[in-house]
């Protein structure tokens, strides 16, 4: 059985980014998906790896995570440039963010407007 | 406010570096080539390696530095200090190490020591000059770890060169990563065997604007 759990942007847009990330990670270890409304900054996703990083234990392994642009691809040069900026901080409110445990989730895969979940047995099926 | 108030202070401390302590650091996800292009840039400059390759994931788990290398070609000079840095990884399963043929004591002790090297690399991270993001050219270059390895750097402006390693398999797609990051000079190489290896030196002549 698989646990997807949605979280709306609001519910973590007045975190800081380190209450933000031990949230999120709480609800993987649960070996539970997060679906997360919006992206996380790369400021953050870096934290979200490091903070991984030290909580792998013979139990958990780590994440995949994978996000969805919904943001408009033609943005003005100017727009793109202030996004960068903010992004790197803040994030988006625009997008989805899938973050699973790797003991459940063996590989994300973006093609590029959905988003494929492979578990182990898919990817035995894959195989064969 | 936290993650800001780093961002700025390493943002400020760039303006206070001295001159001649330029970091150019080797990053990307396991297993790209990040050690072997390391050795074949030292070897090259200094006749001295830097690190241990092996074709198991996660063998560099501690930063390795050599200092003052200095390139030339045409007139021009570059020197640095060349950071090797662990692969970075979203996760990292002891098992692994076991399929690949580690007893299970060395597997655990390998997967501890390779999360803390994940965790140093991002450390470093910040305190790069130059960063060349080393990727295998025969895997999908649009994982979340490049993604924000280079939307870390792209943030604070270090200039980028991102390096499509193994051309000389088949399968290397050196197009297929130029096309994900199509705003990075994108240079194909095979760090074992040396090809195009100059190019990627002019190359980093061009991103340090020497």
């Amino acid at each position: 059985m698989l646990t997807l759990q949605f979280i709306p942007y609001t519910e973590i847009s007045n975190l800081s980014s380190e209450k933000k990330i031990q949230k999120l990670l709480k609800i993987v270890r649960d070996e539970k998906i997060v679906l997360l409304e919006g992206k996380l900054g790369s400021a953050e996703k870096s934290e979200l790896i490091r903070k991984t990083m030290e909580e792998i234990d013979d139990k958990f392994k780590g994440i995949e995570i994978e996000d969805l642009d919904l943001e408009r691809k033609d943005k003005a040069l100017i727009e793109k440039m202030r996004s960068v900026l903010i992004n790197f901080i803040l994030g988006s409110r625009k997008g989805l963010t899938i973050i699973g445990p790797a003991s459940i989730i063996k590989e994300i895969k973006k093609d590029p407007d959905k988003i494929q979940l492979f578990t182990e047995e898919s990817k035995k099926k894959k195989k064969k | 406010m936290g993650l800001f108030h780093n961002f700025l202070k390493k943002f400020l401390k760039s303006f206070f570096k001295k001159k001649g302590e330029v970091k150019l650091g080797l990053y990307g996800p396991p297993n790209g080539g990040k050690t072997t292009l390391a050795n074949k840039i030292s070897m090259d400059w200094l006749g001295e390696k830097v690190g241990k390759v092996s074709g198991i994931a996660h063998e560099t788990r501690e930063i390795q530095i050599k200092e003052q290398i200095t390139i030339k070609s045409k007139g021009k000079e570059l020197t640095f200090n060349l950071v090797d840095t662990p692969g970075i990884a979203t996760k990292i399963d002891y098992e692994d190490f076991l399929k690949a043929g580690l007893k299970e004591k060395e597997a655990k002790t390998r997967a501890k020591e390779a999360t803390k090297g994940v965790v140093d690399a991002i450390k470093w991270l910040d305190d790069m000059d130059t960063v060349v993001i080393v990727l295998d050219a025969t895997k999908d270059p649009y994982s979340q770890v490049n993604i924000t390895i280079i939307g870390n750097l792209e943030a604070r402006k270090i200039p980028v060169l991102i390096v499509a390693n193994k051309v000389d398999l088949k399968k290397a797609d050196v197009k297929k990563v130029q096309a994900a990051f199509p705003q990075y000079d994108v240079i194909g190489i095979s760090a074992k065997y040396g090809k195009n290896i100059d190019n990627f030196y002019e190359s980093l002549f061009k991103i340090t604007n020497k």
